[in-house]
């Protein structure tokens, strides 16, 4: 099975705090620390056991700069056979439309059976799944933390749905799925395994060789516009206690037990 | 202004919370739109569904097909395409059904696109001005979406106040001859309950929930005896049980469990939307976390900035001796 994975270098939030710049209009990027889109990389494992499991390759894909091999060198150290870069500086400032319009003439020049994404992004929108099956005419399934290959080009895939509860689908291939976090669980990339392929060539595709009109993506064709970051005006916020970690666990330990929380 | 649609979730007969918010969403985008409501299934069921929005909508679009006994979110689009006029703003509730529906339908209505809407900011030269979140709701953006050539536009579940039903009902127009047969390529099997798991954590009083912030599984441990000594359970987060550290059916939030303890401690749970949905009755909420930022400190009653590993210890041996049980 050919297997395309879309994926994105993003802010990591679990290593950063995110918060405003001094300007008050965007968040500050001085210092962040990037990673792969988290469930994106649950995607690129779940591919590889795909792959493992009945055969096939597994190439991932991102569209950005420069600075966003190094996620695709990770997933190739993960195991995925090939990473490609999409990269065209009339491709700045693509909406969730205009990324999809990109990667729908990338999928067109290859011949893929299955394609993932990551179910969203730490800035974005859920979205371009969606519409680039819609606009491939695959069938789309999105929140998926199962799949199972069947015969005939089918597969069983189960989606994540309110409580915890899985809803079972039969979906006909090719099709694009939104992987949720949790589906598996992603093997550990050491530098070793990226110094392995830190010398492998990536392949990149700009406007012209994908055949993209530029000016149907791209900041000026964008129909969605972030116009900045703010911090929205706090409720009440919580009363924080402060003082000595004697003095706090004492104030909490006499809330809670007036709350009914002690026994 | 262009037409306001709502896509209208139901189940059992029952139509959604959320219809009653997208009419308020509606009424804030154009204060003096006629509301039309889309009601799409099949069986006695949709007649009741569509009753209790006409209070609500001015219109009610119903859509009987028997493929649409359950909602596949392609059969829908496709029916949504055959009956939607072009340039409609078409408002859908941004859960699981949402987010597999409305990315697709946006590109087959040739129509913009913004997702998971907190807030409606107004109109002004066919930009809609929302604001929505990002990066686990640490932040929020404004965004606009051009509405010129339509939009499709998905609302967080509780973001908007439900509006208040009028004594005058909309009419009910079927719209089924306009559907005609549809076909999909993913087909519903069955839904598959979750499992109960060893610990019902709906039925605690007390909550000790861990989220990222515990940092690895051997740090569990620590939080299981705050939790033991204060009589209360164990829950956590999503990237908890992502990690595999406790089991799913110990999960807080929109694809976890739903909660009603009366005080919840929240310990490196940053705050996320998907999680505060999961806790509900109004508990005492103690938030403890070492970034002072984390939108959790917006909604606990009592914040404290601490490391994890050092507090709950500390607090645990507390309990016990109040317990008069000897500290370790």
């Amino acid at each position: 099975m050919e297997i395309l994975v879309c994926a994105r270098r993003v802010p990591d939030t679990s290593e950063n705090e995110i918060t405003l710049n001094s300007a008050g209009n965007d968040i500050e990027r001085d210092e962040l620390v990037y990673s792969v889109n988290e469930p994106d990389n649950y995607a690129v494992e779940e591919a590889l056991q795909i792959a493992a499991r009945i055969g096939g390759n597994v190439t991932v894909v991102t569209v950005g700069g420069e600075d966003d091999e190094e996620i695709l060198r990770r997933e190739m150290a993960m195991g995925a056979n090939h990473g490609v870069l999409i990269t065209d500086e009339a491709f700045s400032g693509s909406d969730g439309l205009g990324i999809a319009t990109i990667l729908k003439a990338f999928v067109e020049k290859g011949n893929y059976d299955l394609i993932l994404t990551g179910v969203q992004a730490e800035d974005g929108g859920a979205q371009v799944g969606g519409m680039l099956a819609a606009m491939l005419d695959y069938p789309f399934a999105s929140l998926v933390n199962s799949i199972e290959v069947l015969e005939g080009r089918k597969l069983k895939i189960s989606r994540e749905i309110a409580g915890g509860d899985k809803e079972m689908n039969e979906i006909d291939l090719p099709c694009v799925l939104s992987i949720q976090t949790g589906i598996n669980e992603p093997r550990y990339v050491g530098m070793r395994g990226i110094r392995a392929v830190a010398s492998v060539p990536i392949p990149t595709y700009g406007a012209s060789e994908l055949a993209v009109d530029p000016r149907s993506v791209g900041g000026a064709a964008a129909r969605v516009k972030r116009v900045d970051y703010f911090l929205p005006a706090l409720g009440k916020g919580a009363e924080m206690l402060e003082g000595s970690r004697e003095e706090v666990i004492d104030r909490l330990v006499g809330l809670v037990a007036a709350k009914g929380g002690l026994k | 202004m262009p037409r306001i649609f709502a896509y209208i979730a139901h189940k059992g007969g029952v139509a959604d919370d959320s219809a009653a918010e997208l009419a308020a969403v509606a009424k804030k985008i154009d204060a003096a739109a006629t509301l039309t409501a889309v009601v799409m299934g099949w069986g006695a069921e949709l007649d009741s569904v569509c009753n209790a929005v006409r209070g609500s909508y001015a219109e009610v679009w119903k859509i009987a097909n028997e493929s649409l006994v359950y909602p596949n979110a392609e059969l829908v689009r496709k029916a949504l395409v055959k009956v939607l006029p072009a340039g409609g703003v078409v408002l859908v509730t941004h859960e699981h059904f949402g987010i597999d529906l409305a990315p697709g339908l946006s590109i087959k209505l040739k129509a913009a696109f913004v997702s998971d809407v907190l807030e409606i900011e107004g109109v002004e030269d066919a930009q809609l001005k929302v604001v929505r979140q990002e990066f686990g709701g640490q932040v929020s953006a404004h965004v606009r979406c051009d509405i010129s050539s339509g939009a499709v536009v998905t609302i967080r579940p509780g973001a908007f106040k439900p509006l208040e039903s009028t004594p005058v009902s909309g009419s009910v127009n079927d719209k089924s001859a306009d559907v005609g047969v549809l076909t999909a390529s993913r087909r519903y099997l069955q839904t598959m309950v979750a499992e109960s798991g060893d610990v019902d954590i709906t039925k605690h009083n007390v909550l000790v929930s861990i989220g990222r912030g515990i940092q690895e599984k051997d740090n569990v441990a620590i939080a299981q005896e705050l939790a033991d000594a204060m009589g209360g359970a164990l829950s956590c987060s999503r990237p908890v049980v992502d990690a595999k550290w406790l089991d799913k059916s110990r999960q807080v939030g929109s694809s976890g469990k739903t909660v009603k303890p009366k005080v919840y401690l929240a310990c490196g749970i940053s705050g996320a939307f998907q999680h505060l949905v999961g806790i509900k009755g109004n508990p005492f909420i103690v938030a403890i976390n070492k970034n002072p930022k984390a939108p959790i400190f917006q909604v606990a009653d009592v914040g404290i900035v601490d490391d994890l590993l050092e507090f709950l210890p500390e607090l645990t041996n507390k309990i016990r001796e109040m317990h008069g049980v000897s500290a370790k």
